[in-house]
């Protein structure tokens, strides 16, 4: 019978091993989708599918999340700046709080769920029913035809619904502030462009890029690999949620001490 | 021709294919036998690189499957048709667009009219109505799936087709439909086959030479007079249905 150390050396002997496997599959996954790269006129219109699908798919989700994003913060920022904080600091909070964090991460997290969820769910689906098999027989890279497409689309995609969520956000705060907290506009839009650096807009995007990167390859890559039947799909779907949605959070500590702390 | 030579597959701890060779010449119509879970369809697998095998080797047409490079396998498999156990069919796709996929040669994939009747005549092929081609898999019943991926597999006329229990799950009638047209691939085109099925009789029938593949091994091969009279126990025992799974290792 093994002892208890041996027992902690074995499972951590498991452990590594299927790590480096995973980072092994990772890598080989990322090297196919470099060489599918070449087949432009295949991933090409496929992109253009996904992107609309993501676009148009998650704008209401995205306006919705957006718009009590921007609201909640108007309001908190009200509750706490009383006595001789000048209230145009709101417009300032508002503003900075929803562009530098707020408009990037939720919009990683909700597209995590539905984008990531998704993405892994299809080919999860398509890899149990033997359909990635049946792609790979006729002769068709799995890459071009199913992952490329998707991953770009992200990338194309949800740096865009960024953009959208930082404006609706920061409108709807304005919008807020000015009629429960009676802020002017003169006195928003002074707040707002205080403390405003051209870098704030661009850290953004950079992060929705980051963000979309990661939606992209690590739903694909679970639902790539899934094994084992409708439980390996469950598995699958989930590990890609809470692994993208984990990764969106500490890629936002890191992108935060490179971009704005270097 | 089909080479497999002392071909060893593991899955954890589980020996699927224990030195499996087996040769299949040109033109030849090969029935695979077996209890299920013997890894007939691994060895189909196997020979068209979807699954690389522990040790051993598959060549096909002179070429090493495993150590063949990306281009190189693809080529190699516009040239072999796979008829998959559930038909794997795209299902974002209609049925016209899943066979088109079949078509190999870029200029025919490219020219929609040659598509459509290329598609079509596969259909009939497999006893279904061209109509069939405006059909999502999902409006299909398992029989028709499971041609319609047949007809996918011929639309490029392969060299070769490796078929993975072609007729389980259809009605008779559609079943001697199939076997056939796996007859007819051979007469008409020369079509060299490997035909994983539990379908003794229709073995019997469409096959050149029979094996049985148990516990990891080919453990008798022969034509179908001589399969039919072998004396290896194994063979014996499948024919007469009276398999013990544990005593020829299909369960371990």
């Amino acid at each position: 019978m093994r002892g208890p150390v041996e027992w902690l050396t074995m499972k951590a002997g498991r452990s590594t091993l299927d790590a480096l496997a995973a980072v092994g599959r990772f890598a080989q996954l990322m090297a196919e989708m470099a060489r599918g790269l070449v087949e432009v006129k295949i991933w090409f219109p496929r992109m253009i599918d996904e992107a609309w699908s993501i676009g148009v798919g998650s704008l209401f989700i995205v306006l919705m999340i957006s718009s009590f994003t921007g609201g909640v913060t108007a309001l908190q920022a009200g509750y706490q700046f009383t006595g001789n904080i000048p209230i145009y600091v709101v417009g300032s909070l508002v503003t900075e709080s929803v562009v530098l964090e707020l408009g990037p991460v939720l919009v990683a997290l909700i597209l995590a769920g539905r984008i990531g969820a998704r993405y892994a769910a299809e080919l999860g689906t398509m890899r149990v029913t033997e359909q990635i098999d049946a792609l790979e027989s006729l002769g068709r890279s799995p890459a071009s035809h199913l992952l490329i497409p998707r991953v770009l689309a992200c990338l194309m995609m949800i740096p865009v619904l960024v953009i959208i969520a930082d404006f609706v956000a920061v409108g709807t705060g304005w919008f807020i502030a000015k009629s429960t907290l009676g802020i002017s506009n003169q006195d928003f839009a002074y707040g707002a462009r205080v403390y405003w650096h051209t870098l704030d807009g661009w850290y953004s995007i950079i992060k929705g890029f980051f963000f979309a990167g990661t939606i992209g390859l690590v739903s694909c890559y679970r639902g790539y690999t899934t094994q084992q039947g409708a439980e390996g799909v469950g598995r699958s779907v989930t590990g890609a949620v809470v692994t993208t949605s984990v990764l969106v959070l500490l890629l936002d500590v890191i992108l935060a001490k490179l971009i704005l702390q270097p | 021709m089909i080479e497999i030579k002392d071909v060893v597959k593991r899955f954890g701890a589980q020996v699927v294919l224990n030195g499996v060779n087996l040769t299949v010449q040109e033109g030849e119509t090969m029935a695979l036998l077996g209890p299920s879970g013997t890894g007939k369809s691994v060895l189909l697998k196997a020979i068209i690189g979807l699954i690389r095998p522990d040790r051993g080797e598959v060549v096909v047409d002179g070429l090493h499957v495993a150590s063949l490079k990306r281009d190189a396998l693809s080529k190699l498999r516009a040239t072999i048709g796979y008829v998959f156990q559930n038909g794997a069919l795209f299902d974002s796709m209609d049925v016209f667009e899943n066979i088109r996929l079949g078509l190999t040669n870029e200029d025919e994939f490219k020219n929609p009219e040659y598509a459509r009747e290329r598609a079509a005549e596969c259909l009939r092929l497999v006893n279904l109505q061209p109509d069939t081609m405006k059909k999502m898999p999902a409006q299909l019943s398992g029989g028709m799936r499971k041609r319609v991926g047949i007809a996918r597999a011929i639309a490029g006329k392969p060299k070769y087709v490796l078929y993975d229990e072609p007729t389980s799950g259809l009605d008779p009638v559609n079943s001697d439909i199939i076997d056939a047209l796996v007859m007819r691939l051979k007469e008409e085109l020369g079509v060299t086959s490997i035909m994983v099925t539990h379908d003794v009789r229709g073995s019997f029938r469409t096959a050149d030479r029979i094996a049985l593949l148990t516990g990891g091994k080919i453990v008798a091969i022969g034509a179908p007079e001589e399969f039919k009279e072998s004396p290896v126990p194994e063979v014996r025992a499948f024919l007469e249905r009276d398999f013990d799974l544990e005593r020829d290792g299909a369960v371990k």
